[in-house]
């Protein structure tokens, strides 16, 4: 055979060394010729230019990477120790946290920082709310961090199980319960989530194989793309002005500064002042008052003895709320709401299309409202509580991104959306009054008309005209 | 009507004197403190006598209890009474199933009782140095004994003999421009021990229960200390770094 070998052969010496890692400068361009990593570090943090005005709320990003290697780090020893049976897993944490060595501090580092996830993810959109980080062309940075939030509500639901008690067991019978009210699916639906006709082993096995594999697995996967997303846009900034916008005769944005070494150490500042407090909570507060581990949760779960009061974690409770709020009455209320939502549509510059599907959900909704049971709607709508968010980038069509520049109608509103979801949480904790379902089905109203009516009052705002560069 | 007569059914407890309202009873506060080895002894010695004949506290080894300066030795000849290896969990004699059929109700493992009974009413040592000391002689219980703290309780009054005999009287009191129908616990036969004897005893023992639902907590809160103090440390130094490098960004 006569072969001629037409290309060159393939060198590793075509990637330059990598200089300025003293003694492993060797070992560095040997791995960078066989993998991108120069490439990787300068895409990601050296070379990475992020707007020079990040304030307070900006710090919540980093820190809540840090709650996820928290959690995934304790959890991994956790599951040395604990046991997915039902008649061994109470016990089994009773076991961590006395004769584990140090067990105690594990468990309490992971149940602290389940509740420390979600209050950095909470002002993590917040920023977002207040920036307007959502808007184009960070759409997708938004909607994966939606779907992050998701997922993180999902570990959190199924690790709440692992316990196994009162709050547990009850918490997960009535979350599960509720697919039961969808038409049709609904209890074939909940039997095949629980595994069996009541919340039993087979239901903790499953839950503890969605905690400690499948959900972590997607939630790993999420953040990776949240992070590539954003670094293929850019970060935003309290001012909402695209710093890509001013390029100097460098080619880097004037109004940004390396990632590393600026805001690597800025965050580390960050992360100390995160961790002082989480570890006083955690030391000298581990229960929180009730709110990190529920007191109920210290009884094993009993099938037998129903709780005269189930009350998810807090962090769950705007979105209990809006389901309890959800009653046979209030099914009248979102009628006249969606036929006033819809006239709105028809009488805005709508095209024929959107007017004619806008009016074709209105008649299926108010049709549904008074066919389909009334728990259905409020596991609809609690559920729609969390997806709205998703819609975010298109409703908000504000000529500004940051409330820095928007209008009284949109820092009104967000104040307004703010206190309601504090609220609903609120009484998402609380047994049933007629005082709070009330005040929760105006919550809801309003929780709703945040993002719904946005279309409109971000339209009709008064807003000022951002800089052109960074205010700093 | 002459005078605004409100009628309240209020439970008030004799000695010492608490009060509740029909939102609830409210708990009288225990008594008690983890530094006091002494007390925390006396409790685990009540605990073992007591609670461990019925009661199991099976999260929670014998061998633990040299948190509370005993050797293995001395927690075997005292507070070991099963047989059993020091290295043991606290577990009952007793039967559940058997104790189903006798009280109602299988007796609930202590372990973490002192954890599981917080509410907004008080800590759950509250909770339980006011339990064990409010109940009261009703024949119409199966066991003769009821519960203000907790109405139609299953136990019975394991302490009595230490106690003595209380039962509920009930009295009409006037206040200015009100009356109202109070219900009083009262002592009918003393026990062994004075009221105040008994209340101390009662505190050690919540003491002891207080210990044993999280054996942990002294550790804890020692390094937890020092981790804050490191911390707060390093929030200083990593300040000063960031101030450092921030030194350029105009």
């Amino acid at each position: 055979m006569d072969v001629t070998h037409t290309k060159p052969p393939i060198t590793h010496a075509d990637k330059p060394p990598v200089t300025g890692a003293g003694p492993l400068n060797g070992l560095l361009t040997w791995v960078d010729q066989r993998f991108p990593l120069v490439a990787l570090w300068r895409e990601h943090a050296a070379d990475y230019y992020a707007p020079k005005n990040f304030n307070f709320w900006y710090y919540f990003g980093s820190l809540a990477m840090l709650v996820l290697v928290i959690q995934i780090v304790t959890g991994i020893f956790l599951v040395m120790h604990y046991k997915p049976d039902a008649a061994q897993a109470f016990a089994s944490v009773e076991y961590i946290m006395r004769d584990v060595p140090f067990g105690w501090l594990v468990r309490y580092m992971h149940s602290t920082g389940a509740s420390a996830f979600f209050i950095v993810i909470y002002l993590h959109m917040f920023r977002g709310l207040l920036y307007g980080s959502y808007r184009r062309p960070r759409e997708l940075v938004w909607i994966v961090g939606m779907l992050i939030y998701l997922m993180l509500m999902a570990e959190a639901f199924f690790g709440y199980l692992l316990p196994w008690g009162q709050m547990s067991y009850w918490g997960a019978q009535v979350i599960v319960n509720l697919f039961d009210a969808l038409p049709l699916i609904g209890p074939d639906l909940s039997l095949w989530i629980r595994g069996d006709y009541v919340v039993s082993d087979a239901t903790l096995n499953r839950f503890f194989s969605f905690h400690v594999i499948a959900i972590p697995l997607v939630l790993l996967g999420l953040v990776g793309a949240h992070i590539m997303a954003l670094h293929e846009v850019g970060s935003n900034n309290p001012d909402g002005v695209e710093i890509k916008a001013n390029l100097g005769p460098d080619g880097h944005p004037v109004d940004g500064i390396r990632f590393h070494p600026y805001y690597t150490v800025k965050d580390t500042f960050g992360v100390m002042v995160f961790l002082a407090i989480f570890a006083i909570v955690m030391f000298f507060m581990p229960e929180f008052g009730g709110y990190f581990l529920e007191y109920n949760n210290f009884i094993p779960a009993d099938p037998l003895k129903t709780p005269s009061h189930i009350a998810p974690v807090w962090y769950f409770t705007p979105y209990y709320s809006i389901l309890r709020a959800t009653t046979s009455e209030f099914t009248y209320v979102l009628a006249a709401a969606v036929i006033g939502y819809t006239v709105l549509i028809w009488r805005s510059d709508y095209g024929r299309a959107a007017k004619a599907v806008a009016a074709i959900v209105a008649v299926v909704l108010l049709v549904g409202f008074f066919t389909i049971d009334a728990k259905v709607w409020g596991v609809a709508l609690m559920g729609l509580a969390v997806l709205v968010f998703l819609l975010l980038p298109w409703l908000d069509v504000s000529p500004v991104k940051s409330i820095r520049y928007k209008g009284p109608l949109y820092k009104t509103a967000l104040g307004l959306f703010v206190v309601v979801f504090l609220v609903l949480g609120y009484f998402g904790t609380q047994p049933v009054t007629d005082t709070g379902t009330r005040l929760s089905q105006l919550c809801t109203l309003l929780y709703f008309a945040f993002f719904l009516l946005m279309p409109w009052y971000s339209r009709m705002d008064r807003t000022t005209p951002p800089p052109s560069r960074l205010t700093h | 009507m002459k005078t605004l007569r409100v009628l309240v059914a209020v439970l008030a407890l004799l000695p010492p004197v608490a009060f509740a309202s029909e939102a609830g009873l409210k708990l009288d506060r225990a008594p008690i403190d983890l530094h006091d080895i002494v007390s925390l002894q006396r409790g685990a010695h009540t605990f073992v006598n007591y609670c461990l004949n019925c009661h199991s506290a099976g999260y929670m080894r014998y061998n633990r209890l040299q948190d509370l300066g005993l050797t293995e030795q001395q927690i075997r000849d005292n507070l070991v009474f099963t047989g059993g290896k020091v290295g043991d969990l606290m577990k009952t004699a007793l039967n559940p199933l058997e104790a189903k059929e006798w009280f109602g109700t299988a007796p609930p493992d202590l372990t973490v009782i002192a954890r599981s009974r917080s509410s907004e009413a008080g800590s759950g040592s509250d909770w339980l140095y006011t339990y064990l000391r409010s109940f009261y002689r009703d024949p119409k219980r199966p066991t003769g004994w009821n519960n203000v703290v907790y109405v139609n309780v299953a136990m019975p009054h394991a302490l009595w003999q230490l106690q003595g005999e209380q039962v509920l009287k009930e009295a009409e009191e006037q206040g200015p421009g009100y009356m109202r129908l109070v219900h009083r616990l009262v002592v009918d036969k003393p026990g062994v021990l004075k009221p105040a004897e008994y209340d101390q005893l009662v505190a050690d023992l919540v003491n002891y229960m207080t210990y044993m639902s999280e054996p942990a907590r002294h550790d804890r809160v020692t390094i937890g200390l020092f981790a804050v103090i490191v911390i707060f440390i390093l929030v200083a130094l990593s300040y000063a770094l960031k101030k450092e490098y921030w030194k350029d960004v105009h």
